[in-house]
């Protein structure tokens, strides 16, 4: 059996000889996806290759494209917050919370000190799984799986405080408008006291394997660097732009839900390259665990949302006992209250860069208009800049390491 | 880094493009908002982009809207600019009517207009004219329509069991 198919094999017996003449000018066009392993998403990218030398590169966008703009011209404000956590889910809450800050500031609602806490615990948590992704896929995608295996479980327990809050793991439409549904409970509480001691073992460990290994610094310097000035023509927000030298943080410039109390540093880097990227990306989880850390030591005491019937949902047990509470939950539930007119933006630093959020109300249950700046829509059209002339696996190493999130891409 | 008052910024447009140029000027918790015609839309980035105190080099976003009630200027394009020196936000609006939906690019200032611009001409239909790849972004290239437009219900319009009435719509 094994003979025959050795006979019919074309490749055995091929004279494999180089040969001379035109043949050594000839172009390659490789399709990398939509379905492929190392783009982590469903997206396109078409690359001419002379040889192993990517010559130009084409991307197409769109698979997963699910109209959420379009579908928020139809929804009550509170339904659209399921919307966002579908477009960065590796950091939902950040892109729930900045929603909830977006309708907070057209409807001039003001947060308790408490919420705002809270609100920056699930962020800055949902900024570690984040980065604990990206960082540890791209070393993956090095070839080192090790390293992936110590934090990912962190990602996972992460994973459970968001459920001890809000029910759900993934897609977590945590917080309402004014707050968040609940307090944070003791089990919360000791799991978060938990990460913030054991996290930072491992993340160590995660590091001594990987910032100076021989292997993982030669696949990843001078990759795909980018400079400041382009990254900034680009629309490059986030670490990805904190990589090529500018400091621009969204929570230090302009800072929401109480960021202007917690002591933090923006880490920049030199280059630009997938190394810098990388480097920002551990050191703003140190920042992170630093901020969490504050949060916890300075939570203040008071209610965990705002006294704003019209908006916030009501607990069900109220709802049950208490007529008025009946009344808030029906109209809510129904999108019968009207938002007042107006126009606003709001935007936070999400894991990948600037969230923004820019909402048009005509003083409708819905939006008039709703325009999702996504960072990683953005700044993935530089990727063919950012290649041209390197190498296939310095392309993957590359886009891992942009971290271009398919949901994100294609809201 | 300077304190730009928006003043600073309206002062500035109207000394280089004349008072009637620069309507519409209103102010969104705390971000100005401008609305200029079309054939000043390159210009005026060219100028708030070096410009030497209000350096507006940093292109937000960039996004479609439609009114079909405005006749004449149905559809809009609003320019998101950020100064990152002086932190102060900016929002240029153009209108242009739906027949002859014609914007000229800006990718020749922002590179990263151009995705922002595809989209809004997937999403809109509108026409920026020298965008070296005008095609659609997010949706099939056979779609033969703009979806965003207000004309298109996002609801199935066959089904009677959604009737607005009813849900105080």
């Amino acid at each position: 059996m094994s003979e025959v198919a050795l006979v019919n094999n074309p490749n055995v017996g091929l004279d494999r000889t180089p040969k001379s003449g035109p043949y050594v000018n000839e172009l390659t066009t490789l399709n990398l996806g939509p379905t492929h392993p190392a783009t982590h998403g469903i997206f396109q990218n078409i690359l001419t290759m002379d040889g192993e030398t990517i010559v130009d590169a084409e991307q197409t966008v769109g698979y997963i494209h699910r109209a959420f703009e379009k579908i928020a011209e139809r929804r009550p404000f509170y339904q659209i917050t399921t919307l966002t956590d579908r477009m960065n889910y590796c950091s939902a809450p950040i892109n729930n919370m900045g929603w909830h800050m977006t309708v907070e500031k057209l409807l001039g609602i003001e947060v308790p000190k408490r919420a705002q806490y809270i609100r920056v615990i699930m962020m800055e948590l949902a900024r570690l799984a984040d980065h604990i992704i990206c960082n540890s896929i791209l070393a993956v995608d090095t070839g080192a799986l090790t390293g992936f295996l110590y934090v990912y479980q962190w990602r996972e327990f992460i994973y459970e405080i968001y459920e001890e809050l809000c029910g759900a793991r993934l897609t977590t439409n945590m917080g309402r408008f004014g707050g968040m549904e609940r307090d944070l409970s003791p089990v919360a509480m000791e799991k978060i006291k938990k990460i913030l001691a054991e996290l930072p073992a491992a993340l160590k460990e995660f590091e001594s394997m990987v910032v100076r290994n021989r292997i993982f610094m030669d696949r990843t310097q001078n990759v795909g660097a980018i400079s400041a000035e382009r990254a900034l023509n680009y629309g490059f927000t986030g670490p990805n732009l904190r990589a090529a030298g500018v400091d621009y943080d969204v929570r230090s410039l302009n800072p929401y839900s109480s960021y202007e109390d917690f002591d933090f540093e923006i880490p920049v880097g030199t280059k630009g390259d997938t190394y810098d990227r990388f480097l920002v990306r551990e050191e703003e989880m140190w920042q992170s665990l630093r901020i969490i850390q504050q949060a916890m030591d300075n939570l203040p005491e008071g209610p965990y949302h705002a006294d704003a019937p019209h908006y916030y949902l009501p607990a069900k047990q109220e709802v049950y006992r208490n007529m008025e509470a009946l009344i808030y939950h029906f109209k809510i539930v129904m999108g019968e209250i009207d938002a007042p007119v107006g126009e606003v933006y709001h935007s936070v630093e999400g894991g990948n860069g600037e969230l923004g959020f820019y909402l048009v109300s005509d003083g409708g249950r819905t939006p008039y208009r709703l325009k999702f700046r996504r960072p990683g829509y953005i700044y993935y059209q530089a990727f063919p800049e950012m290649i041209k002339g390197s190498t296939l696996s310095d392309a993957i190493v590359t886009m891992s390491s942009m971290n271009v999130i398919a949901g994100e891409l294609d809201t | 880094m300077e304190n730009v008052s928006n003043q600073q910024i309206i002062d500035a447009l109207q000394g280089q493009f004349g008072e009637e140029a620069i309507y519409g000027i209103a102010e969104s918790h705390g971000i100005l908002q401008v609305t200029t015609e079309v054939e000043h839309i390159v210009p005026m980035l060219h100028f708030l982009y070096q410009h030497p105190v209000l350096k507006f080099q940093f292109l937000t976003d960039l996004g479609g809207i439609h009114f079909p009630e405005a006749k004449g200027q149905e559809l809009g394009v609003i320019y998101h600019l950020h100064s990152l020196e002086n932190n102060v936000r900016l929002w240029i609006k153009i209108y242009v009517p739906i027949e002859k939906p014609e914007v000229p690019t800006v990718t020749g200032l922002f590179a990263t207009a151009n995705w922002m611009e595809r989209e809004a001409f997937d999403f809109y239909g509108i026409i920026f004219e020298g965008h070296p790849n005008l095609i659609r972004i997010l949706n099939v290239e056979d779609m033969d329509y703009h979806p965003m437009r207000k004309e298109y219900p996002l609801e199935d319009a066959t089904r009677d069991d959604k009737i607005d009435e009813l849900f105080g719509r």
